[in-house]
């Protein structure tokens, strides 16, 4: 029906605030944790929200009025409180599919992230999780190759990855960097990883790299009798030097290459996802930045999304914390999102964050990487809490140990082998850590001095960003 | 003063893959793998290859998996005939899940020289 042009300021809540609403299968539904200005209504609050991540602007226009805005607008259709949290509350809106260009993440982010974080009713605005429609996700590439083809290029069964980066992060020439590679991969690594400060520096331009890299990767998987590979980073200045790396990276015969999706952002990581499916390369995904983003927690964008995001747009591994190591993130939060990359569906359950049900349909999995500030005494509550379809990288851990790269290599090689056994046997891996960790080392001199040295090393500082539960 | 370094020297080792740097497991240990296949669900399969094909992705089948089968006995049984069959080969014990289409684990039982 025909509407008359009413020119000036409405509230937002009678358009968008619409709690009798029932969202579709189709919908994109967000949960948003709002905090507003004092004295501002939630509903005007949640529904300012909805309006301008969707169709809405301040003032009322004439040219609405050549488009059915029922249709295309996003809705609040759901207050919530946070728990244990009186000035915020979690807001639910519905945004109809044809919202956004198939296939396009970054088209999603820049409409729910976009203007609306600096909208001046607000204080804070954190979007907590996404439910991506089946409808959508069918448009989505994904991961260039998941899990079970990474597992079976890399001939890896029944137990994580195990990998490493090369240290110093910057300032190795490419024959001195090959050489830490080589010495990782021969002591017992799968992987081994730039760093994602390596780029293409002064001190090591690309080309060398990734030739002295190959050298050293084929020389260990000759001498070992292991498939190996290293993360060579392709993120770079253009799109094409991107793709010019990837090509080489190909033409040397390597596994695996590397990007870092928010530094270089949606729309080169798709591009590069889609590279790596059509050439058969597998791909490893940093996350530098994230902690800007999704630390804080009243304002900017919940990891889980952004994971959720990056299996969209496409990766076989991405970095999720560890947990136990030297950066932040809390059990169960982790949980929730490594189902996010690894299951293909994942109920809602807000013990674990998770404010939808998420239903994953046909798209592969991704590994969760665990990385940071890790080493041999963590291995036990590491393999618990990933399990299996993990990728666990020690630097540190690998390269300070005192016989060098290769021994740091062994010695998480074994500690890594010793769990897994015992778990299968079915101890409890956790308690009994110390003993199967020492009975191990028996055998093994170069886990024993790795016991020894990082005996006392721990990193129990509490979380910053928390569930909301409470307490 | 001689100097004496307590740095060791780490020789590099061919493995196979998953527990290649564990010691050779005694026969409970073994047992107790072969458990947890069958526990999971995954149907046993035994391959083998000479070693010089290690790094083969296709290593022959003993027989062909052996779809749902839960005696832990029958599966050892089998393993050892293959060893008596193959006594230079490798001979691996695989825990094959239909539900991802990939091996849920993979190791080496006898190694063939």
């Amino acid at each position: 029906m025909s509407k008359k042009y009413d020119a000036g300021v409405k509230e937002y809540r009678d358009t968008y605030w619409t709690p009798d609403y029932v969202p579709l299968d189709t919908d994109l539904l967000a949960c948003f944790k709002c905090t507003g200005q004092e004295g501002v209504p939630r509903e005007e609050v949640a529904a300012a929200v909805a309006a301008e991540s969707s169709t809405g602007t301040w003032s009322t226009v004439w040219s609405e009025l050549l488009t059915d805005l029922e249709f295309y607008k996003g809705r609040c259709y759901r207050i919530e409180d946070v728990p244990g949290d009186k000035e915020s509350f979690y807001a639910f809106i519905a945004y109809p599919l044809d919202l956004f260009e198939e296939g396009s993440i970054t088209n999603v982010l820049t409409s729910l992230v976009g203007n609306v974080f600096g909208f001046k009713a607000l204080r804070h605005l954190r979007l907590e999780d996404i439910r991506f429609p089946m409808a959508f996700i069918k448009t989505c590439g994904g991961p260039p190759n998941g899990i079970v083809v990474e597992r079976d290029r890399l001939n890896k069964y029944g137990r994580p990855l195990l990998g490493c980066t090369i240290k110093p992060k910057l300032g190795l020439s490419g024959k001195n960097y090959g050489r830490v590679v080589y010495e990782c991969l021969r002591g017992g690594l799968d992987l081994t990883k730039d760093d994602e400060n390596i780029n293409s520096q002064p001190f090591q331009r690309w080309r060398e790299r990734f030739e002295f890299v190959a050298e050293a990767v084929k020389l260990a998987q000759q001498e070992t009798g292991e498939v190996k590979g290293h993360y060579l980073n392709c993120t770079a200045t253009t799109p094409e030097e991107m793709y010019e790396r990837a090509e080489f990276a190909k033409e040397l015969d390597m596994p695996i290459i590397m990007h870092d999706y928010i530094t270089g952002g949606f729309t080169a990581n798709t591009g590069l996802a889609n590279w790596c499916r059509k050439n058969g390369m597998l791909l490893h995904i940093h996350r530098a930045m994230h902690a800007v983003i999704d630390r804080h927690p009243k304002h900017g964008i919940h990891f889980r999304v952004l994971a959720k995001c990056l299996r969209l747009s496409g990766g076989d591994q991405l970095h999720t914390g560890t947990v136990v190591g030297k950066l932040e993130g809390d059990r169960q939060t982790t949980l929730g999102y490594i189902d996010n990359l690894r299951e293909s569906f994942v109920p809602e359950d807000r013990t674990r964050g998770n404010f939808f049900d998420q239903d994953w349909g046909s798209m592969p999995g991704v590994f969760a990487v665990a990385s940071g500030g890790i080493h041999v005494w963590h291995m036990p509550a590491l393999l618990a809490i990933f399990g299996d379809d993990s990728c666990l990288q020690f630097g540190g851990g690998t390269h300070g140990h005192p016989w060098g790269s290769a021994a740091g290599a062994a010695a998480n090689r074994v500690a890594l082998e010793a769990c897994v056994k015992a778990r299968n046997a079915g101890r409890e891996i956790e308690k009994e850590s110390r003993d199967i960790l020492m009975e191990a080392a028996k055998h093994s001199p170069e886990l024993a001095i790795a016991l020894e040295t990082w005996k006392e090393i721990k990193f129990e500082f509490d979380t910053v960003d928390k569930l909301d539960v409470q307490q | 003063m001689p100097f004496q370094s307590t740095v060791g020297d780490y020789q590099t080792v061919a493995t196979l893959e998953t527990f290649g740097f564990l010691p050779p497991m005694t026969q409970d240990e073994i047992y107790d793998q072969i458990a947890y296949i069958i526990a999971q669900g995954w149907s046993p399969v035994i391959e083998h290859v000479h070693p010089s094909g290690s790094m083969q992705t296709y290593w022959s089948y003993w027989k062909l998996p052996f779809f749902g089968e839960k005696d832990l006995n029958v599966v050892v049984s089998e393993l050892e005939a293959c060893h008596r069959a193959y006594p230079d080969h490798h001979v691996r014990m695989v825990g094959y899940d239909a539900y991802t289409q990939s091996q849920g684990t993979a190791f080496v039982v006898f190694e063939g020289r």
